[in-house]
């Protein structure tokens, strides 16, 4: 969670300083979902994220270094500096992407769980997306289809109460998203979406249910972004009342209260782990910056498979 | 050794095939399985490969393409069928950004072996939902594929290179093709895409035929032939790649062009491939690129509108006889 958040405080530092040129849809404050659904995944678990999806990609092991490149546009980001912010994915590690589409990526979620399930794997899939998702034609699609065929995927909803600038009341009839879940025959459980062990619990049951072929789970994870929607957003629409309000439930806070409390860690280690991720994402925009640009030629080429030999058409 | 089956049944065969050989290729799609899908191509698949392998979906066009997507990004390779091409808007979010982008996005390293098949064009009083031929919305998407065969050799042979290749692909085939007949090889074959094919060859004009109007200019060119015209008829066969060499160098013979498709007039895939023949092949044209196609207006429900906005035989004849007596 540290890392997430100090990640994207530092994107949105070096964007500043001109070492990224694109758009920047930061997590802070969201970090407690990334995390405790990423690990209660397995390693060959797959994802499907957001635009806000930096904290997704760390948390199911995204390397910050590649990140970093990526978002400053380099040819050894993990999209060859072609995909940015909205479009990171590593496949290696199961992240079938970050997307510019809101709910686009969720289809592909339920897709890579109907191929878990044909083959008899124990693999699932889990999709992330926000509150403004499930008012979009493909989350229910996706949703009724998962349901229909009890596909091992998870459907994870992020709701920080906000789509863009309008509060999610206004763009949907119900209080608790999770109730969207009935209509496709599968459970929609709430959570405090900035308890990381709340979190966690709830996607290790979703994921054993998925894995013991009873079909998905919808967990709404309710939490909240300090940042703007993107970096610049002037945030007219909502108060510092409640910015604070959300702060005092901050999610990295409580764990490490709740972790000192248990006696599970001491705040020497803690510190340790703070100073440990300045090192990590020191060495990340250093990696960054030392990396060179793509070649132009590469804005032409990975448009088509192997079999083209660089052709264009 | 050949034999002679309908443009369905090459379909049907080459999936039948695929699906034997590799147990990573499914169907899926509304309809397809118990039902053999509307127009019967999968007709008896559901028997042999049971509801796994062919899969009845709900009426879900994003989710069909999505999920196709997804099983072909895990490895899968799979066909997904749009019953009506018309019904591919709905599907279009995942189409142009998802499916057409995913390896470029990814910084080319996934593949997505996913093959869409639509049916395309006015089968007769189908009106303007049911009839539509939008190949060229999708030409302008690159990262997909786009084959639009008109024969069963080229239906079954460039089906099996979508369905063995690392690309999405959207795969056209046309509603009143689906009972033709012709001639397919015994054997196991594919054909690759970007090669065009010749029906017939002339020196009078160089006649650029796609998909479901083929039988309209084979028709056609045993009129000019009568009349002493020989045209050449060349079959791209796949839009995207586009064998442009290949109409460029019968150009380069007939010093006339026409191009004739069932998609509409303006913006169609002719709107394409006349730049790239005055790009490449104007000096060898002796009269103007024409397009035989259909109006812009939406596809009408009174058979008789509905024949008159088409292109027929009757419009390809007249191109190319003003082709020939064109006089700079
Ligand atoms: C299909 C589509 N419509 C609109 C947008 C513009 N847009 C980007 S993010 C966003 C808000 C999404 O809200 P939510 O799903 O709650 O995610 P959050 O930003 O709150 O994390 C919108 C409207 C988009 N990217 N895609
Ligand atoms: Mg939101």
């Amino acid at each position: 969670m540290a890392l997430i958040r100090e990640f994207e405080l530092r994107a949105i530092r070096e964007r500043r300083n001109g070492l990224i040129p694109g758009f920047i849809h930061a997590c802070v404050g969201q970090e407690a979902t990334a995390v405790g659904a990423c690990t209660a995944l397995r390693p060959d678990d797959v994802i499907t994220s957001t635009h806000r999806g930096h904290g997704h990609l760390i948390a199911k092991g995204g390397d910050p270094r590649y990140m970093m490149a990526e978002l400053a546009a380099r040819g050894v980001g993990y999209c060859g500096g072609k995909g940015g912010s909205l479009h990171m994915a590593d496949f290696n590690l199961g992240i079938l992407g970050a997307n510019g589409i809101v709910a686009g990526g969720i289809p592909m979620a339920v897709g890579a769980a109907l191929a878990f399930q044909m083959r008899n794997e124990q693999r699932i899939a889990l999709a992330f997306f926000g509150d403004g998702a499930v008012n979009e034609g493909a989350f229910h699609e996706a949703a009724n289809l998962a349901g229909l065929w009890k596909l091992p995927v998870i459907f994870f909803c992020e709701n920080n109460l906000y789509g863009e600038g309008t509060p999610q009341h206004r763009q949907a009839p119900l209080r608790d998203l999770a109730q969207r879940a009935a209509s496709y025959g599968f459970p929609g459980v709430i959570i405090d979406g900035n308890d990381v062990m709340a979190v966690y619990e709830a996607t290790t049951q979703a994921a054993e249910r998925a894995r013991a072929g009873e079909g998905p789970t919808f967990i709404e994870g309710k939490t909240y972004r300090y940042r703007g929607h993107y970096e610049g957003d002037p945030m007219v629409y909502r108060s510092q009342e409640e910015l604070a309000a959300w702060k005092a439930r901050d999610p990295i806070r409580r764990w490490r209260e709740r972790l000192l409390a248990s006696g599970d860690a001491q705040a020497s280690e803690l510190e340790i782990i703070d100073k440990e991720v300045q090192e990590q994402l020191d060495e990340a925009v250093a990696f960054a910056k030392a990396s060179p640009p793509p070649p132009l030629e590469a804005a032409l080429a990975g448009v088509y498979g192997h079999d083209h030999d660089g052709r264009i058409f | 050794m050949s034999r002679i089956i309908t443009f369905s049944q090459a379909i049907r065969e080459a999936m039948v095939e695929e699906m034997r050989r590799n147990p990573d290729v499914f169907l899926m799609g509304e309809d397809v399985g118990l039902f053999g899908g509307v127009f019967g191509v999968s007709a008896g698949m559901f028997d042999e490969f049971g509801p796994e392998r062919v899969r009845d979906t709900p009426i879900s066009e994003t989710a069909i393409v999505g999920a196709g997507l997804g099983a072909a990004l895990m490895g899968m390779r799979p066909i997904v069928e749009i019953m009506f091409a018309d019904f591919v808007t709905v599907a279009m979010d995942q189409v142009v950004n998802q499916v057409a982008k995913a390896r470029y996005m990814s910084g080319g390293k996934a593949d997505a072996p996913l093959t869409i098949r639509l049916a395309n064009g006015a089968p007769g009083a189908a009106a303007s939902q049911h009839s539509q031929s939008p190949e060229a919305w999708f030409m302008n998407i690159p990262g997909l594929k786009i084959a639009i065969p008109a024969t069963p050799r080229d239906a079954k042979g460039l089906l099996k290179t979508a369905i063995r290749g690392v690309d999405p692909v959207l795969f056209f085939e046309h509603k009143g093709l689906y009972n033709t007949l012709g001639e397919v090889p015994d054997e196991d074959y594919a054909i690759p895409f970007g090669q065009a094919t010749y029906h017939c060859h002339g020196s009078a004009a160089t006649v650029i035929a796609l998909g479901g109007v083929l039988p309209t200019v084979m028709n056609a060119a045993a009129h000019l032939a009568d009349a002493g015209i020989e045209i050449e008829v060349v079959d791209p066969r796949t839009l995207v790649p586009l064998d442009i060499e290949t109409l460029v160098q019968s150009v380069k013979k007939t010093h006339r062009a026409v191009i004739v498709h069932e998609a509409h007039r303006r913006g169609g895939p002719g709107a394409e491939i006349a730049a790239l023949l005055a790009e490449q092949a104007l000096p060898y044209l002796d009269a103007p690129i024409l397009r035989v196609a259909t109006a812009n207006v939406p596809i009408p429900y009174n058979p008789d509108l509905e024949h008159a906005i088409l292109p027929d035989a009757n419009d390809v004849i007249s191109a190319v006889t003003n082709l020939i007596s064109y006089r700079l």
